[in-house]
């Protein structure tokens, strides 16, 4: 390898198993947030994602406490908790967020009352930090066949929507009228993002999920105005913060000779999610600027 | 129960549910759970940060709390709220996993930062725990009318000249300094369900702002008081009794207002809170 080349890649990258799983894992993640994230930025529903997120903390230290994978105790406890979330209400814009909030606050409660358990019985209190924050460096390769059938059953919920689920997100009034169930939609809808949650989840980490749910999503929608082109610009986004970061991350094993650690990949996605999106903005603000320059600024950049 | 360092946890935990029990009242009626969700989870990674630095951990919840709530009011103005929300939730705890990962904290430190550890309350936390609950009142009760007219009637607000960004900065601020104090106690996950379920339960059984505030501190408190002495006795962590007793409340809240909408259909007579609430609902 090139001198150059070795020193962006440290010795035994490609070669590592553990990278390979990694990389495979994530890409696949990303594409499902990317796919379902831009529906939740364009529905609004960040902090549903948010909450679902921080619920499946409950099920995977659940999973772990029965000794199942913690993938299916994400799935399941996501799905779970999109249910209770549908029922009391978070249909309506009004309340929503406090049905959300009533359901993260619960789930929270239980999350702790398990992680005590397992630090209880499995005599273990590494639960709580790897749940919570995440690594994929940890995953297994027999997770595969499951990351991979659980994305395709979100890809082809979405897709199965479809327009509906466009038109419903864009303007429910709209779609009431020409017939659209618009709550059925909305309810099949929160089971994807559930699903969705679920992976980023197992990517990186139950509170960090949020990032790879939203963060290119939001990113892309500032890009472009297409949907499609928005969902394929999202997916492309979160692969590349992913990569980047267990390139990093892998890296850093190296920063520090004495620590013989290396820093989370989480934590490196996380940031350049954040970066993206903070990037993202400049050309409109920009534009903005040179607009206001040139004519009467202030009903314009009011409106928009 | 009531002995030794019992004491603390008790006086601090009912200061906590004073100002949970304020806070979070404009908190469910500006419809902003997710920044009080926000904000203290974000913190958290400030007091790794501080710990890792030996500093006080109080310290650092208050410097990350309110970083945390002035970026996302920077990034709120622009793009849409919730998205700025998120993401600077998610920077906050993914510096949070970093710093876990380079401090010597371990995993129970982790958990009690996370999940809450009223009963390992010291003296040394009851004392600025105390004189920032007096500071979050006295703020509290200088931005009441402000607060009460944006959050209500915002036209009305702007109308006799209450800047709007300026108080949706200054709530933040409160919001940032209430979790300073109150996560130590209850932990960065749970204040959050403190602040949303006791307000929300009281707005169902009140209808004057004044009496629905007051009756969601004192929920806040006797929810705050059970899950003590249940954890006391079950030995089970406090945040699950907090978590589940919130959420249990609000229900009660949504069944009780339910029937009694139901009775005051024939009557025709409308809460007052409720309709001005609604009112802002149609307005957005």
């Amino acid at each position: 390898m090139s001198q150059p080349l070795a020193a962006i890649f440290a010795p035994g990258f490609f070669t590592s198993q553990i990278v390979q799983v990694a990389a495979t894992v994530s890409a696949v993640a990303a594409v499902v947030c990317g796919t379902v994230g831009v529906f939740i930025v364009i529905r609004g529903q960040s902090f549903a994602g948010e909450a679902l997120g921080d619920i499946s903390t409950t099920g995977g230290s659940g999973a772990f406490l029965a000794g199942a994978g913690p993938l299916w105790g994400f799935g399941v406890a996501a799905v779970a908790a999109s249910a209770v979330m549908e029922l009391i209400g978070i249909q309506r814009p009004r309340g929503r967020d406090l049905a959300t909030g009533i359901v993260l606050g619960a789930g929270l409660g239980l999350a702790a009352l398990f992680l005590y358990l397992d630090s209880v019985y499995h005599n273990t209190t590494g639960a709580t930090v790897s749940l919570v924050f995440g690594s994929m460096f940890a995953i297994t390769s027999s997770s595969i066949p499951a990351v991979i059938a659980f994305s395709a059953l979100a890809i082809c919920l979405v897709a199965a929507l479809g327009r509906p689920l466009l038109l419903s997100s864009v303007s429910p009034e709209l779609a009431a009228a020409r017939g659209i169930p618009v709550r059925l939609v909305g309810a099949a809808f929160l089971l994807a993002l559930a699903i969705a949650v679920a992976l980023a989840a197992f990517t990186i980490g139950t509170i960090l999920s949020t990032a790879l749910l939203v963060g290119p999503a939001a990113t892309a929608l500032r890009m472009t105005r297409s949907p499609a082109r928005a969902i394929a610009a999202a997916a492309a986004i979160g692969i590349a913060a992913c990569w980047l970061g267990i390139v990093l991350s892998y890296d850093s094993y190296d920063w520090y000779h004495q620590s013989g650690k290396s820093w989370p990949v989480s934590f490196f996605v996380v940031t350049l999610i954040f970066l993206g999106y903070l990037l993202s903005g400049l050309p409109q603000r920009l534009r903005r600027r040179r607009a206001s320059v040139a004519s009467d600024p202030a009903p314009a950049a009011r409106l928009s | 129960m009531f002995s030794g360092f019992m004491v603390h946890a008790w006086a601090v935990a009912s200061i906590v549910a004073i100002v949970a029990g304020l806070v979070g009242f404009f908190v469910v009626l500006r419809g902003s759970a997710f920044v009080a969700h926000a904000v203290p989870n974000g913190s958290f990674a400030g007091a790794v940060a501080a710990s890792l630095i030996g500093v006080n951990t109080l310290i650092g919840f208050g410097v990350f709390a309110l970083f945390g709530a002035l970026t996302i009011g920077a990034l709120g103005h622009r793009g849409r709220h919730d998205v700025a929300t998120a993401l600077t939730l998610v920077l906050m705890l993914g510096l949070g996993a970093l710093f876990v990962s380079l401090s010597v904290e371990y995993a129970p430190e982790v958990y009690a930062l996370l999940f809450g550890e009223i009963l390992g309350v010291s003296i040394s936390q009851l004392i600025p725990t105390a004189g920032l609950a007096i500071v979050c009142v006295i703020a509290i009760a200088l931005l009441y009318r402000p607060l009460m007219l944006s959050s209500l009637l915002p036209e009305v607000a702007e109308a006799r000249g209450i800047a709007k960004a300026r108080v949706d900065l200054a709530f933040l601020a409160v919001v940032a300094l209430a979790t300073t104090m109150t996560v130590p106690v209850v932990g960065t996950l749970l204040i959050f369900s403190l602040m949303i379920g006791a307000p929300a339960a009281a707005r169902s059984f009140a209808n004057e702002p004044l009496s629905a505030l007051a009756l969601s501190v004192v929920i806040a408190l006797a929810i705050v008081w059970a899950a003590i002495a249940l954890s006391y006795q079950t030995n089970y962590p406090v945040g699950f009794f907090v978590g589940t007793l919130s959420a249990a409340c609000y229900a009660v809240g949504r069944v009780w207002a339910a029937w009694r909408r139901r009775a005051n259909v024939g009557r025709g007579t409308i809460p007052r809170l409720a309709a001005a609430s609604h009112e802002q609902a149609e307005l957005h």
